[in-house]
């Protein structure tokens, strides 16, 4: 499971509307405690050269940016969102083989411009698939 | 000492640690201690085969060791080594449709039509569902195209985009199965498209009548998730490559001549590209093409099926596509092997560093004006005859010599009953068989191995010796029409 602080989900979502027909990506920072809890989101620009439709990346500099973001502000990066332009909220085949354990990814579906579902997954240990997991958004 | 810094997700396979202090002279032994102290670091940062993971970037302090020494880069007392995930992803491969996803459900005649692919695992609906929403690009619609498109085409590829500017032609019929006798003088596209569509009603071909060219291969490429090169010369084949990297795209890469083909799965996101393997073109003239070397027909068959067979798993994601590997075909040993490809990590388009990043003048860069230019440099001051000319001489009784300097084989073909037969190699050691007192006339096929004779003779010091333009071939067209042609 984990837990969003209230309107990060609408962020997400406004960012894929943003980007749309291309994909968005952003950050996913937070408490890694008892509970996985995102207080916090960040855009991140798609460096993908081309493709940008469909396939999203983050540059080496903007991650270890991200990491030294987290480092100060006393949070932990914990994972990163997407969205997937005319596709549904299911991370693809090339999203399992770039994901790395721990982190969490959010897939966010925006058909025709409107966004919609997410979904939130995380690598299982062995690198064989994704696992499902609840979303919760905080009620205040 | 130097120092590892490790990224957040794998800070729980090294207790926790942000960072680790390593005693290693080069980045591969750092990484080798470190994995030695937390072995399951391991798996998420080589594969399989032992390499590093492709999404796995390493930094020495500010530099990405990819532009530095790699693996071997030194680090030095005090050195910080950070491991730096790469962070991708992305759709599925058939969600790259321009102006929104189509619900691809399947009909009645659909699930029948595919069941011998619905129960199979592998495919099954979700995989058929894939099949249909793949739009499949073949550059040229000849000896490979042929196989390639029909099988796609019956496997239920939802949009099939073809290539080419050619005309159905006599020759063509012996290895390209999508025509028969009465296309022969059709454009190709419009003979394969209806060919096509009558195999399956489902499948949406889109022809592209044009020659494949800088200008438009962008454009026509943006459509499409795959590309498949069944192209039969070079400037065509670096273009398709080209092309691929700047777009992305994977291309099914087949190649064939006499009896040997060879295939691979190009893609420069996941393994290297043509450039990688071939990184110039075989000087102009040095390769034969089908046209000049031949081809056994039934060649083009196998490489196509294998280039459909990868278009497929591509699609459906499944087995293990020919990425990093390019097999070999020998027909006449039916031996099949294959070579391991690396990427070339100063490839001038999918390395880091290109330097080229858009389409140039493939044509200019195989060499082709160069070695048209030269050859008629050579040819041009030789003196020749017309067969017009030829007729003539042979009909008034004219005292001359008629060399061949074709090879048996082709003189089994056709030839002139009183010609002297010379193959061009074996001219050298056989001039005893000829006199610089007669008039001599050589021909060939087209009129350019003769040229070369002729030179040779030349050079030797034979003076009243001429070419026959336009070889036997251009004979059998102007003056014996019942002469076969090949």
């Amino acid at each position: 499971m984990i837990a969003l602080a209230k309107g990060l989900l609408e962020q997400i979502r406004a960012h894929g509307r943003d980007a749309y027909p291309e994909e968005c990506v952003g950050a996913l920072l937070g408490q890694k405690g008892e509970h996985v809890r995102v207080t916090h989101v960040e855009r991140i620009a798609n460096a993908r050269g081309n493709e940008r439709a469909r396939r999203y990346e983050v540059s080496p500099d903007d991650y270890l940016r991200l990491e030294k973001l987290a480092l100060e502000v006393g949070l932990d990066l914990l994972g990163f969102y997407h969205s997937h332009p005319d596709h549904p909220a299911a991370p693809s085949a090339y999203d399992r083989e770039h994901a790395f354990p721990f982190f969490h990814y959010l897939v966010c579906a925006v058909a025709g411009g409107h966004p919609g579902e997410i979904t939130a997954w995380t690598l299982a240990e062995d690198r064989g698939e994704f696992e499902r997991e609840s979303i919760l958004e905080d009620e205040a | 000492m130097a120092r590892i810094l490790l990224p957040t997700p794998l800070r729980a396979y090294a207790d926790g640690a942000a960072s680790v202090e390593v005693d290693a002279a080069t980045v591969a032994a750092a990484l080798a201690e470190l994995v030695a102290r937390h072995p399951q670091l391991r798996k998420h940062l080589y594969d399989d085969t032992g390499r590093v993971r492709s999404f796995v970037n390493l930094y020495k302090n500010d530099e990405d060791v990819r532009y530095l020494e790699k693996e071997g880069t030194l680090l030095a007392e005090g050195d910080l080594l950070s491991i730096v995930p790469s962070i991708a992803g992305g759709a599925e491969i058939p969600s790259l449709r321009r102006g929104g996803a189509r619900d691809e459900g399947l009909s009645n005649e659909e699930i029948r039509r595919y069941s011998r692919h619905l129960i199979m695992p592998e495919v099954g609906v979700e995989g058929q569902k894939k099949l249909k929403a793949a739009r499949v690009l073949a550059i040229g619609a000849g000896g490979l195209g042929s196989p390639l498109a029909v099988y796609l085409a019956a496997a239920g590829i939802g949009t099939i985009g073809l290539v080419d500017h050619d005309v159905v032609d006599d020759s063509n019929l012996q290895r390209q199965i999508l025509y028969g006798v009465s296309d022969v003088g059709r454009p190709k596209l419009q003979a394969a498209a209806e060919r096509l569509r009558e195999m399956n009603p489902n499948v949406d071909v889109v022809p592209y009548e044009t020659r494949l060219s800088s200008e438009n291969a962008l454009e026509i490429f943006r459509d499409y998730d795959i590309v498949a090169d069944g192209t039969d010369n070079f400037p065509t084949r670096y273009l398709v490559n080209d092309a691929c990297v700047l777009t992305g795209k994977p291309n099914v890469y087949a190649s064939i001549f006499r009896f040997e083909g060879q295939a691979s799965v190009f893609w420069a996101e996941k393994g290297p590209c043509y450039r990688c393997l071939y990184t110039e073109p075989p000087p102009p003239g040095l390769v034969p093409s089908c046209a000049e070397g031949g081809v056994l027909g039934i060649l083009p068959g196998l490489l196509g099926v294998i280039q459909a067979t990868e278009t497929v798993k591509l699609i459906l994601g499944s087995g293990e596509p020919l990425i990093g590997r390019l097999l070999l075909v020998d027909a006449l040993s039916m031996r099949f092997r294959e070579l391991k490809l690396r990427k070339n990590s100063n490839c001038v388009i999918c390395g880091p560093n290109p330097t080229v990043t858009k389409l140039i003048d493939y044509a200019e860069f195989c060499g082709v004006p160069q070695e048209e230019a030269r050859v008629a440099a050579s040819t041009s001051g030789l003196p020749e005859v017309t067969v017009q000319q030829l007729k003539s001489m042979r009909e008034s009784g004219e005292d001359f010599v008629l060399v061949d300097v074709r090879e048996p084989h082709e003189i089994a073909i056709c030839a002139f009953p009183d010609s002297v037969k010379i193959p061009l190699g074996t001219l050298p050691q056989n001039l005893n068989k000829l006199s610089t007192a007669d008039e001599i006339v050589v021909h060939c096929k087209m009129g350019g191995r003769s040229a070369k004779a002729v030179q040779f003779l030349r050079d030797a010091g034979f003076r009243k010796v001429r070419n026959l333009a336009g070889g036997i071939d251009r004979w059998a067209q102007e003056i014996e029409p019942r002469m076969p042609r090949y």
